[in-house]
């Protein structure tokens, strides 16, 4: 039978996989020692979990697990990747390039480092989402430290070419850092093939506990080192004070092996699916692909129901379906997603998109579900649009003098 | 954020969508906001030209349930109503009668400008002056 509401917002967050749980529970209760307690049993067993998770979380990236930083989630990665680069080579230089459908994790931080005196370059992506590796390579100069370009974008999946990007940087002795929060456990990310020298990531977003991500940190070729953005007991090789989150790390490492395993199955399983919907949908006529469809998470698809108003569109099915819009008639702004815009994208394609991001427990049946309620509602609502009706009229609505707001 | 029963009542059973003949002299049309901006309202009036009733009210809207649901209402509250009574409506009323959040009051701000749009379009059909408003911040 099918169960609703059914939730197709993976990109946003991930439900937790039972059996990440069922590893966490005993170090709530039983196993509650504080992992940097030296001298009796409790800390031994919490440091002995936090070893293991340390290599099941270290394994699915390629990584030695002393690379392996926890933080409290991927927005403290970011942070701490970025801000730390530039504080511990200010000697070498305050120049740092990242592109414009970064996460906000990013380019707040990016921001805030140009307010105290650093200098960022922000690359235009091209029109399927992904960065010109020519213009990053223009865009490097002596001051340069570091590259900051995501691995897959959380908006429209998009995977930039992360070998070539670390290739460019690596010949310009800059180091390269990347958050690969929507990559990691979702396609194959090895921090030595793909030539990552810093790389944010977290559980939540692969069916682990929310509160704990990781930041890989290069130890050899070269050595990274990062200046802790937090003052305290010198945890996680002084770069991130603070008890350890015991039960988060077990689950997170619980939730990489998962990842490990089950990744390919999970990954054909689901582009299956996804296609399966997108070619549904797109027989809808005026209905477009946002991003780079070769390059692109298995799970996840944007599409823009031209005419159609993304939060009108949602309000037709999301009792039953979760999902998100580009549109943001909720936010004060009125402005649509950034990272659409930055497509190339018109307001009224951005207004008018829906992001679908599916997971490790979608069915069939629920993508058959929302073929059929999205169509219905993007009939119905383009019966009550005013400019699908001049569409159908033949109108250029683009000629139109519309009055702005 | 949770919408009230009634915008999700006229989002899901709006009332009078459609198109009247904007050729005909006693058509006003009201074409207000913009694609850009994620809301376009289109609302039109059919005017008794003997008795200045509205006889009949229709819209279509490209936006959220809560500006389908503002012009749904509009459509709803001018059938009925002479002109002079139409300039009355007021944004809040259906700001209140909608139970609209802070965000969405730009929703009921498009639809009153609706109304007085296809006000001034059928007042200019039928070489009336066309009225001044006070212009509503969005």
């Amino acid at each position: 039978m099918l169960k609703l509401p059914i939730y197709l917002d993976n990109n946003a967050t991930t439900p937790m996989d039972p059996r990440v749980l069922e590893a966490m529970i005993p170090y709530f209760t039983e196993h509650f020692g504080n992992a940097a307690s030296r001298n009796h049993p409790f800390g031994w067993e919490a440091e002995e979990a936090v070893d293991y998770a340390r290599e099941q979380v270290a394994k699915l990236v390629g990584a030695d697990p002393k690379e392996i930083i926890f933080t409290s989630g991927a927005t403290e990665g970011d942070n701490l990747g970025i801000k730390g680069v530039y504080e511990m080579y200010a000697s070498k230089g305050n120049h740092i390039i990242t592109c414009t459908t970064e996460h906000k994790a990013v380019l707040d931080t990016c921001k805030h480092i140009e307010r105290t005196g650093g200098e960022v370059t922000y690359l235009e992506v091209k029109a399927d989402g992904l960065i010109d590796l020519t213009e990053l390579e223009a865009a490097i100069k002596p001051t340069t430290i570091l590259v900051a370009i995501m691995y897959a974008n959380n908006e429209i999946g998009v995977i930039q070419p992360i070998r070539e990007i670390s290739a460019i940087a690596k010949k310009h002795g800059v180091l390269f850092f990347t958050d690969a929060v929507q990559a990691v456990g979702k396609i194959p990310v090895d921090v030595n093939k793909d030539g990552i020298d810093i790389m944010a990531f977290t559980a939540h977003k692969m069916y682990g506990p929310k509160g704990i991500g990781a930041l890989y940190v290069r130890r050899k070729n070269p050595r990274v080192k990062v200046t802790a953005q937090m003052d305290g007991g010198g945890h996680e090789r002084g770069m991130r004070s603070g008890t350890l989150n015991v039960p988060g790390i077990v689950g997170f490492g619980k939730a990489c092996e998962l990842a490990r395993l089950e990744m390919a199955d999970d990954a054909a399983r689901l582009s299956k699916l996804r296609d399966k919907l997108q070619n549904a949908l797109m027989q809808i006529e005026e209905t477009y692909v946002n991003g780079n469809q070769e390059h692109r998470l298995p799970h996840v698809a944007n599409i823009s129901f031209k005419y159609v108003e993304g939060e009108g569109l949602l309000m037709g099915f999301n009792k039953n379906i979760a999902l998100s819009s580009g549109s943001a008639c909720t936010s004060a702004s009125l402005e649509p997603s950034y990272v659409l815009k930055a497509l190339g994208l018109g307001d009224d394609l951005a207004h008018s998109s829906l992001r679908f991001g599916l997971g490790r427990f979608t069915t069939e049946e629920q993508i058959d579900y929302t073929i059929k309620s999205v169509s219905e509602t993007v009939l119905k609502l383009r019966e009550m649009s005013p400019l699908w009706e001049m569409f159908k009229e033949g109108v250029d609505i683009d000629k139109i003098e519309w009055a702005h707001h | 954020m949770a919408y009230s029963e009634k915008v999700i009542d006229h989002y899901s059973n709006p009332k009078n969508v459609g198109t009247l003949d904007k050729s005909k002299k006693n058509v006003g049309t009201g074409l207000v906001g913009a694609p850009e901006c994620g809301d376009v309202m289109r609302l039109q009036i059919e005017v008794d030209d003997a008795t200045g009733v509205i006889t009949d009210a229709k819209f279509k809207t490209f936006g959220c349930g809560s500006a389908i649901a503002s012009s749904s209402l509009a459509t709803e509250w001018l059938k009925g109503k002479t002109v002079d009574q139409a300039v009355q409506i007021d944004n809040m009323d259906l700001v209140e009668e909608l139970n609209l959040p802070p965000v969405k009051i730009h929703c009921s701000v498009l639809a009153e400008d609706a109304i007085k749009s296809a006000i001034n379009d059928y007042r200019k059909k039928n070489g009336l002056e066309e009225l001044v408003f006070e212009e509503k911040v969005h």
